[in-house]
């Protein structure tokens, strides 16, 4: 079973939940940026949480399947059409052997998601089917897909069992709002800006700009200002920076006080700019799915409240898959 | 004997969000810093906590990505704290590592085209190339100068990261004698596979084809990262360095240059490495007399 790719689509990825263990020789993370999105595809078309889904961005494929097969298309809102006709999104849908799928022009957000029963097949590198680009390793061949290409899809789970209900229900599917309210735990080096510094991340209005991928999201606002220091050995001579350090994923750099930037799932691992402080857990799907131009707030929270909300988070998830009578 | 490492304040803990805690062991970058954090990632990696994801020492701090859902924050933050005081007062001074010998084609044809690329508006010194630069802001005679200093005392790899398998570099030298050059202006948009960089007092080499904001020096002249695994250095793993091990740079021409591609292609080359122990105190005490003793673990192999 395969997909065959013919235009490819502006950046189409194979991604799964990731692969971790590898971050302190500088291999991201990487995996499906909207990760609850993806986890519902997989629901609906009797996959566990773990397969591999193609990740689409602004501009899909268009995809034929060499034999019949059950997919789903989750994640931002765009018209979905199996040979040139409507079908619903955030639904089973089955492809014939030969149907082509494809698909109009985004509604919102940036990502949506093709999830197939059995997954997408491609070897596991470092424990994971996820695309480093950068890297050149995992997904196909290491990179976005290419017209022509040949993905293979795995065979169906759990004995072909697919799940008793076949559309996500509305309460379960996230939003794609032009504004957004951003949780952060301040920390790691938010002692370096100003109070002025600090107000202006927290209490202004902050857009997504279009330099936004899978490395991170670029944001314009006021700027901040970085207290003025003799710079310690090492440290590079601007206010923002550091002595080289790990990057928290989803933390929060500004070079130059100009532009944060929000670290995303293929970040680099390490660099000289001081973040401010880090995105919860539970908000990193939602930053994931902010368009250019999304107005941001960024809303400080303890500790204590990211692991709430990384908890009701969970909560939802598997309510979500429960509402479909699907095991996770 | 005073402990150098006890002369470091204690380390700073801050969260980075609910799944990573970062330390903070020196603002500044120096020898003990880096050991420091070499010794807790060392020990907290033994120390097999569940719920530990990741553990990422770096050049003066570390960061421990971990599962809030099987470890909670405090019990993490408790038994880093735990490792610290324990390392403090053991004084962990020395470390079982290798010292590899890294084939340097100086002042190649690649780096020097992409530069000319990102000149204006990108460099300090538009005119002269960035060895010239690297020269002059050190108060170095000319860039022959300059090269001989980059390679005639080895370098501690003292982070691994940024993007795959990029070893930042760390002289083996006094302070005074550090070689610190100020990154490009702003970064370049390319930067060819294996360039040797140095930006401030880190040298690196970089790993993949990609931006970049650090001078360029030369390229290292075999692969540090390997995702096919093709050459028997990278049998067990795609990525070659990890933090700790010390790096000897060795200048070749273009005729050796083209001998190890050679040897490349046919899966044959191998870094010439060996065991060493590199110990703490006498790295501090002797730079100069402790490499030398470092470097002839080089010779005869």
């Amino acid at each position: 079973m395969a997909f065959e790719i013919g235009n490819p689509g502006l950046a189409t990825t194979v991604q799964d939940q990731g692969r971790t263990g590898h971050y302190n020789v500088g291999i991201p993370q990487s995996g499906s940026m909207d990760q609850y999105s993806a986890e519902l595809g997989n629901a609906l078309v009797g996959n566990t949480a773990r397969e591999a889904v193609l990740e689409c961005t602004y501009l899909g494929p268009v995809v034929t399947a060499d034999s019949n097969v059950v997919i789903a298309v989750t994640g931002a809102p765009v018209e979905v059409k199996v040979n040139g006709e409507p079908r619903p999104q955030w639904s089973r849908l089955l492809l014939k052997a030969g149907d082509e799928l494809s698909f109009g022009v985004i509604q919102g957000g940036t990502r949506y998601y093709i999830a197939v029963q059995g997954g997408i097949d491609v070897p596991e590198v470092l424990g994971s089917r996820s695309t480093y680009s950068l890297g050149g390793i995992g997904g196909f061949k290491g990179r976005k897909l290419e017209a022509g290409d040949v993905v293979p899809v795995g065979a169906p789970l759990l004995g072909g069992k697919l799940p008793q209900a076949d559309t996500v229900p509305e309460e379960f599917r996230p939003g794609y709002a032009k504004e957004q309210e951003v949780r952060i735990v301040l920390g790691l080096y938010d002692h370096r800006l100003t109070d002025e510094g600090l107000g202006n991340l927290l209490n202004e209005e902050w857009k997504v700009t279009p330099v936004a991928d899978r490395m991170g999201l670029r944001y314009s606002g006021p700027g901040v200002k970085w207290k003025e220091r003799e710079q310690p050995f090492g440290a590079g001579s601007d206010p923002s920076n550091i002595v080289d350090a790990g990057y928290a994923v989803g933390s929060i750099q500004i070079p130059g006080g100009t532009q944060p930037i929000i670290l995303h799932r293929d970040a680099v691992s390490g660099g000289g700019y001081a973040m401010v402080g880090t995105v919860i857990s539970a908000d990193m799907d939602l930053v994931a799915r902010a368009a250019p131009g999304t107005a941001t707030r960024f809303v400080a929270v303890s500790l204590a409240d990211a692991l709430e909300a990384r908890g009701d988070l969970a909560e939802r998830r598997n309510k979500a898959w429960a509402a479909l009578g699907a095991s996770r | 004997m005073t402990s150098e490492a006890a002369v470091l304040p204690g380390a700073r803990y801050t969260w980075g969000g609910d799944e990573f805690l970062f330390v903070e062991v020196s603002e500044a970058m120096s020898l003990p810093a880096n050991f420091k954090v070499m010794s807790i990632a060392g020990r907290l990696s033994q120390a097999r906590l569940g719920g530990i994801v990741d553990i990422c020492p770096a050049n003066a701090s570390l960061l421990v990505r971990f599962d809030p859902d099987v470890l909670p924050p405090e019990e993490l933050e408790r038994a880093v704290r735990d490792i610290e005081r324990d390392i403090l007062e053991h004084h962990e001074h020395v470390l079982e590592t290798r010292i590899v010998e890294v084939p340097v084609w100086y002042e190649d044809p690649f780096t020097a085209e992409v530069a000319q690329r990102f000149r204006e508006g990108f460099h300090q010194e538009p005119e002269g190339s960035d060895l010239d630069y690297a020269a002059k802001v050190n108060n170095l005679k000319d860039r022959a100068e300059f090269i001989q200093r980059h390679h005639e005392q080895p370098w501690l790899v003292s982070m691994v990261g940024f993007v795959a398998g990029l070893p930042f570099l760390f002289q083996l030298v006094d302070r005074d004698k550090q070689l610190e050059v100020p990154k490009y202006l702003s970064p370049r948009t390319d930067t060819p596979k294996l360039t040797v960089g140095h930006g401030g007092c880190f040298g690196c080499i970089y790993s993949v084809r990609g931006a970049g904001g650090y001078q360029m020096f030369g390229v290292a002249a075999a692969p540090i990262f390997d995702p096919a695994q093709a050459l028997p250095d990278f049998e067990d793993f795609m990525v070659f360095f990890r933090p700790g091990d010390i790096v000897k740079f060795k200048p070749v021409t273009e005729a050796e240059y083209n001998r190890i591609q050679t040897e490349i292609s046919a899966g044959t080359f191998r870094y010439r490495q060996a065991p060493v122990t590199f110990d703490l105190s006498k790295a501090l005490a002797d730079p100069e007399g402790n490499n030398r003793q470092l470097m002839e673990a080089l010779n005869g192999i």
